[in-house]
């Protein structure tokens, strides 16, 4: 659908929150806990976190949780039954106060979940779930949206995105059928447009390089020595991949109980050295350098090859989560300005 | 089909268990529900993911043909967790499988020529799928040679089927065991496989070459078929990498830009030569 333009309070806003709340919708959104902000479910309005840059993880478990069942499977004696996944179980979700980065992030997920087979697990919590984002008006050293094709006040992937506009107002933009849907709900509650450009509202970020160039650039730079010094001081942890809200890798684990038990889905990381050893000893992946390229190409060349997605936002989690104080952004201008001859 | 967890597995009874060699074994696995049988299809070449339930699923090919219908066989090396509790199962039991994953072995555009099977170790069972494939379907190949090689005697799968093999008059059936591993009665031959292969191999004109087997097999077998003026194009082999999924998702098999469970598992020498060093 075409985007359509509104105009809310701030108080009106509170009104819509509380109301998706009171009509006993399961709502979940920043909330600050300890020093990090991260999203959960909320009861009460006043819970919500608005004065953050971004959220310590991302809204992906929303649709692709960090541990899920995939089936449940009972044995007696030689038999076995199996139960398929609950479909009818997974609760229709808002997701309120998103950034346009977690809204983009469902791209590269919805990507990787439905290249040629289509997961219907993934599909059904995505399909449950609305998006509420909040342009961004404020950034930091971390945050590079722009050069990964999205921006403070990108509307992908949202459903509605809010824009504050000084005042007590905000831009409402109704971006997909979910969003219009629920504007639908709650109409009363919006005003006509005010016809304000919301660009003078949004946080500016330096756009430092395009997608295109930095896939050029990582496919001719593949046998550089630049993945092992890059790498070097990586010890594997993953962090990158958990706070990242477009890493879909997972594993698939057992968990037993007696004579019952379920298949798990849940989230790894090609940063781990277990992930791609085989049982015979031999890892293809076998040192941190390779699972450093391998994360930079399958974000930045694979996936645009294969399912036409960069498979990045630019939120910058990864870097804000280092233990090592990897930049990702940092590196890959390293690799953007990398000449042939310093292969 | 966009509606059903495909995570879920087809219920299997072990049918029958084979001991082939030490650590060793095949299972014949049948559907438990009719439905499952009847709407089964497969090709040679493909996988599937295996499972014991509580323990968790194990990434093989589908051993048997798909000219045998009503079942399928597998054959696998107790090695890790999963194989372990595969290996404790006993007939009767239920496992899971889901599959079939991954590309073919183009039975179809090899009709009319010769056919050259090289195996080493516990790497036939992918490649007995394409043997009897192919021989349930005889008229369509020429010359049909399968070259086999393990560590030993004892380390020899499928014994009763070489057997078979060996007695055919269709088939020329050249069994190697490396140096040591003979046995004081063994008639076969005696040597590493890629010097066997270089001694027995049929002329490389209209002849595709079949190779599955350990890395370091493969590597030596490669030089000596285009030595022998087979090119990289006539050169078939079969991958196998860590995976979780089978069908692209989990993040683990693909080689550079090449998913193994969805471009593979069968590539041909000049695709491999294409590929970065990482597998």
């Amino acid at each position: 659908m075409q985007t359509e333009n509104y105009t809310i309070t701030d108080s009106n806003l509170q009104q819509l929150l509380q109301a998706l709340l009171s009509s006993g919708q399961k709502v979940v959104a920043p909330v600050r806990a300890n020093n990090k902000v991260l999203f959960k479910e909320i009861k009460s309005a006043s819970e919500v976190c608005s004065d953050h840059v971004q959220t310590t993880l991302s809204a992906k478990h929303l649709a692709f949780p960090r541990t899920e069942v995939l089936l449940q499977y009972k044995k007696t004696g030689k038999e076995v039954t199996i139960n398929d996944f609950p479909f009818d179980a997974v609760p229709q979700t808002f997701l309120w106060g998103s950034r346009p980065c977690d809204a983009g992030g469902f791209a590269p997920l919805d990507g990787i979940f439905n290249w040629d087979s289509k997961d219907a697990i993934y599909n059904k919590r995505r399909e449950q779930l609305t998006i509420i984002s909040f342009s961004c008006t404020r950034h930091d050293d971390a945050c590079f949206c722009t050069s990964m094709g999205g921006g403070p006040g990108n509307t992908a992937g949202s459903d509605m995105l809010i824009t504050p506009a000084g005042n007590g107002t905000n831009i409402a933009e109704i971006i997909t059928d979910k969003g219009k849907a629920l504007f639908e709900n709650y109409t009363s509650l919006f005003e006509e447009a005010m016809g304000a450009d919301k660009e003078q509202y949004l946080t500016k970020i330096d756009k430092v390089f395009d997608t295109a160039e930095i896939k050029a650039k990582v496919e001719a730079f593949f046998e550089s020595k630049v993945w092992k010094e890059q790498s070097a001081r990586c010890m594997g942890c993953g962090a990158c991949a958990y706070v990242c809200p477009a890493c879909a890798c997972f594993d698939i684990q057992d968990d037993k109980h007696g004579s019952k038990g379920s298949r798990l889905r849940c989230w790894d990381s090609c940063g781990f050295q277990l992930f791609t050893l085989h049982t015979s000893g031999h890892n293809p992946r076998e040192t941190q350098a390779r699972r450093w390229r391998q994360r930079v190409m399958h974000k930045f060349s694979y996936m645009p090859d294969r399912i036409n997605v960069v498979g990045c936002s630019g939120c910058g989690r990864c870097s804000r989560a280092c233990p090592a104080d990897m930049n990702l952004a940092e590196h890959l201008e390293v690799i953007m300005k990398m000449e042939a001859e310093k292969i | 089909m966009c509606n059903s967890n495909i995570y879920m597995p087809y219920p299997m009874r072990v049918e029958k268990v084979t001991n082939e060699a030490p650590g060793v074994k095949t299972f014949r696995l049948n559907f438990i529900n009719a439905e499952d049988a009847q709407q089964f299809t497969f090709k040679a070449g493909q996988f599937g993911e295996y499972s014991v339930f509580g323990t968790g699923e194990s990434t093989f090919c589908i051993a048997s043909s798909p000219t045998r219908e009503g079942y399928i066989e597998c054959t696998f090396r107790q090695s890790g967790k999963v194989t372990s509790a595969l290996t404790n199962c006993e007939e009767g039991d239920t496992i899971g499988f889901r599959g079939p994953y991954g590309n073919i072995f183009p039975l179809d555009e090899w009709k009319g020529k010769n056919l050259l099977f090289i195996a080493g170790g516990i790497a036939l069972p992918p490649m007995r799928c394409v043997i009897w494939n192919a021989l349930d379907r005889r008229s369509d190949f020429k010359d049909v040679t399968i070259i086999y090689g393990a560590r030993s005697v004892n380390d020899l799968v499928y014994k009763h089927e070489l057997e078979e093999w060996k007695n055919r008059d269709d088939v020329k059936l050249v069994v190697t065991v490396d140096p040591g591993g003979e046995t004081p009665d063994w008639k076969g031959e005696v040597g590493f496989v890629p010097s066997v292969v270089e001694k027995t191999a049929p002329v490389a004109a209209n002849t595709i070459a079949i190779v599955c087997g350990p890395p370091v097999m493969i590597k030596y077998t490669f030089p000596v078929l285009e030595k022998l003026g087979f090119t990289d194009d006539t050169i078939y082999t079969t991958l196998e990498n860590r995976m979780k999924c089978g069908f692209g998702k989990c993040g683990r098999c693909n080689v550079g830009k090449v998913y193994v469970c969805k471009d593979g598992p069968v590539f041909t020498y000049k695709q491999l030569k294409e590929l970065p060093d990482e597998y």
